[in-house]
């Protein structure tokens, strides 16, 4: 069985918030009908969102970090939100395991968005139906579109390639290898919701310099008894001359 | 969560409607076995169903007032294998259909025996209206009850307390209401329904008393550190991803400071439990006034109740959105 998903790289996210106006961009404009804004240039905008990027700082001034948090529905494999709904507004697609909404069934009871531990649900105040995260299920079977643009426009969208898509439950994808390789979590695991989306931690990059890369012990200079010029703490231009 | 006044008034109305028809079976069922005497059923039973009746219709309507879409609420009958909210959306109308049969066959004086019982107890059609009545009324009262405890991540619903309360809670009210109606139409009944009101009254004290207790040594299972996976003790969250609301921070924080929690639950405290009490043993034989006043006391109260009973959950979600920008 297939199950799409995103998987999120928390170590390359800068939290620019592309995935977020692109993810609006294209599902207000699709068949599905807009994501309503209210009062967007007043004191108190509101409106509806499928992906939210979110800050936090970890640790204690001054050793901190800053980390950018995109959030959006993380199509769980054993999702509570569906079973709740009254009308079967809410589902789970067998073939992808995206989970959906359908507009025209839904009546805004907003009892799934209680049932969802993530918050990833938001009711449109215009159309009155719940919406969320759809993976960008109207993209990524459009054969119209070149190969390379079947994907979620927020994973196109991203300039840092923090966010990859593919099938969780085919090993050898991108995002398996990427989970696998690099330690991918999952969102508030203590639900046993199983999350297919999923998240790459914060990496710590370091890199080892061994003194012998910076200065040859072979040097023919040096074995003649000469220093090699200019000196050592002198400026110097790239391969005019080596330690 | 935010307390939302459709639910508030669609729960607390249709309790007060079932328990209300619970009394009306139960003093029926005791007229029966001759443990009481047979009050008029015309004015008692009829009329007493038609309050019911009326009672649901509000709840009912109140309902709609929390749907996006209340023209599509037929739909939400369709998954009632799945979701309690189904559930309760078919009980709910049969329900109010055999409060109606039942007013109806009272109203119409409609007694024809069915059968005998054992014991020559004679068994006619509101008997078993009544008993399943009964049955629906108590299966409301689970419906309603696990549209909340089912939803494990609100622990301070996800309990078998929030099943039982609805239970004694919309039952107190309903024989409060009941005690309050025979004194005006079958005052032989006063004394059995008022005693039967503050022994319900009583056990919800201690149902309420014991979810209040269960709800403030809740620990919450989720930390900012699972909800976004980093483990590490401090964590400050410094944007929510939008300087505006959203459904987010509309639909699952009650906004209210401590203090007016705290109030609202000290008034529902009084309202609901000590108040009607006393209006009820005072009122136990024969007073109409002391037992309507218990009745819209402690409904009152119930309201309060109700809006507590929301405000208290606290949402995970919550965790996402602890601070604007
Ligand atoms: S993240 Fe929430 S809305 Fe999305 S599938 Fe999981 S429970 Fe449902
Ligand atoms: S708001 Fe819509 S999708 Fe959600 S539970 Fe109600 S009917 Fe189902």
């Amino acid at each position: 069985m297939t199950q799409l998903a995103l998987v999120i790289d928390l170590n390359v996210c800068v939290g620019c918030q592309a995935c977020v106006t692109s993810c609006k961009e294209w599902n207000t404009s699709g068949s599905a009908g807009p994501m309503g804004d209210q009062d967007p240039y007043g004191a108190d905008p509101t409106g509806t969102f499928f992906n939210r990027v979110q800050t936090f700082e970890v640790g204690e001034f001054p050793n901190t970090e800053t980390v950018h948090f995109p959030k959006s529905c993380l199509h769980c494999e054993d999702p509570p939100c569906v079973p709740v709904c009254p009308t079967g507004a809410s589902y789970k697609r067998k073939e992808d395991g995206i989970v959906l909404v359908n507009y025209d069934k839904c009546i805004g009871c907003k009892y799934c968005s209680w049932a969802c531990p993530y918050g990833a649900r938001e009711l449109d105040e215009q159309q009155q139906v719940m919406k969320k995260c759809t993976l960008c299920v109207d993209r990524i079977y459009d054969m119209t579109m070149a190969a390379d643009d079947r994907k979620p426009s927020c994973v196109k969208a991203c300039p840092t390639s923090a966010r990859l898509f593919g099938d969780i439950h085919d090993p050898e994808s991108a995002v398996s290898i990427a989970i696998r390789e690099s330690g991918g979590y999952a969102l508030m695991p203590e639900w046993g919701t199983h999350p297919a989306n999923h998240y790459l931690p914060r990496r710590k990059t370091r890199i080892k310099i061994h003194d012998d890369e910076l200065e040859r012990a072979d040097n023919p200079l040096k074995v003649d008894r000469q220093l090699p010029r200019p000196a050592m703490n002198e400026p110097t231009l790239d391969d005019v001359t080596t330690w | 969560m935010h307390p939302a006044f459709s639910v508030i008034f669609l729960t607390t109305l249709i309790g007060a409607a079932q328990g209300l028809f619970l009394a009306l079976f139960t003093a029926q069922s005791y007229a029966a076995f001759k443990l009481l005497p047979q009050p008029d059923a015309h004015a008692f039973y009829g009329q007493g169903s038609l309050i019911a009746l009326v009672l649901l219709v509000a709840g009912l309507g109140a309902s709609f007032f929390h749907l996006g879409h209340p023209e599509r609420a037929w739909r939400s009958a369709a998954m009632w294998r799945t979701s309690w909210l189904s559930r309760e959306v078919i009980v709910l109308p049969g329900f109010m259909g055999v409060v109606f049969l039942y007013g109806l066959a009272h109203w119409l004086n409609w007694h024809p025996v069915l059968m005998i019982l054992p014991g020559e107890l004679p068994v006619d059609p509101t008997a078993i209206l009544g008993v399943a009545g009964t049955v629906l009324a108590f299966a409301l009262f689970v419906c309603t009850g696990m549209i909340y405890a089912c939803l494990k991540f609100l622990a301070e619903w996800h309990s078998p307390l929030t099943v039982i309360n609805y239970i004694l809670l919309g039952g107190a009210s309903g024989f409060s209401l009941a005690a309050a109606f025979a004194a005006v139409t079958a005052p032989e009944l006063v004394s059995f329904l008022s005693g039967w009101a503050v022994i319900i009254t009583l056990l919800g004290w201690v149902g309420r008393a014991a979810s209040l207790y269960r709800n403030a040594r809740l620990k919450p299972k989720s930390t900012l550190q699972t909800a976004i996976g980093i483990k590490h003790p401090k964590i400050a969250q410094k944007a929510q991803g939008f300087m505006g609301g959203s459904f987010n921070t509309r639909e699952f924080f009650h906004g209210q400071s401590v203090e007016m929690l705290r109030g609202v639950k000290w008034f529902f405290l009084i309202a609901v439990f000590p108040l009607p009490l006393v209006f009820l043993l005072s009122g136990m034989h024969g007073g109409a006034g002391l037992l309507a006043a218990a009745f819209t006391v402690q409904y009152a109260g119930l309201l309060a109740e109700r809006w507590f009973f929301f405000a208290q959950a606290n949402h995970p979600q919550n965790l996402y959105y602890r601070c604007i920008s």
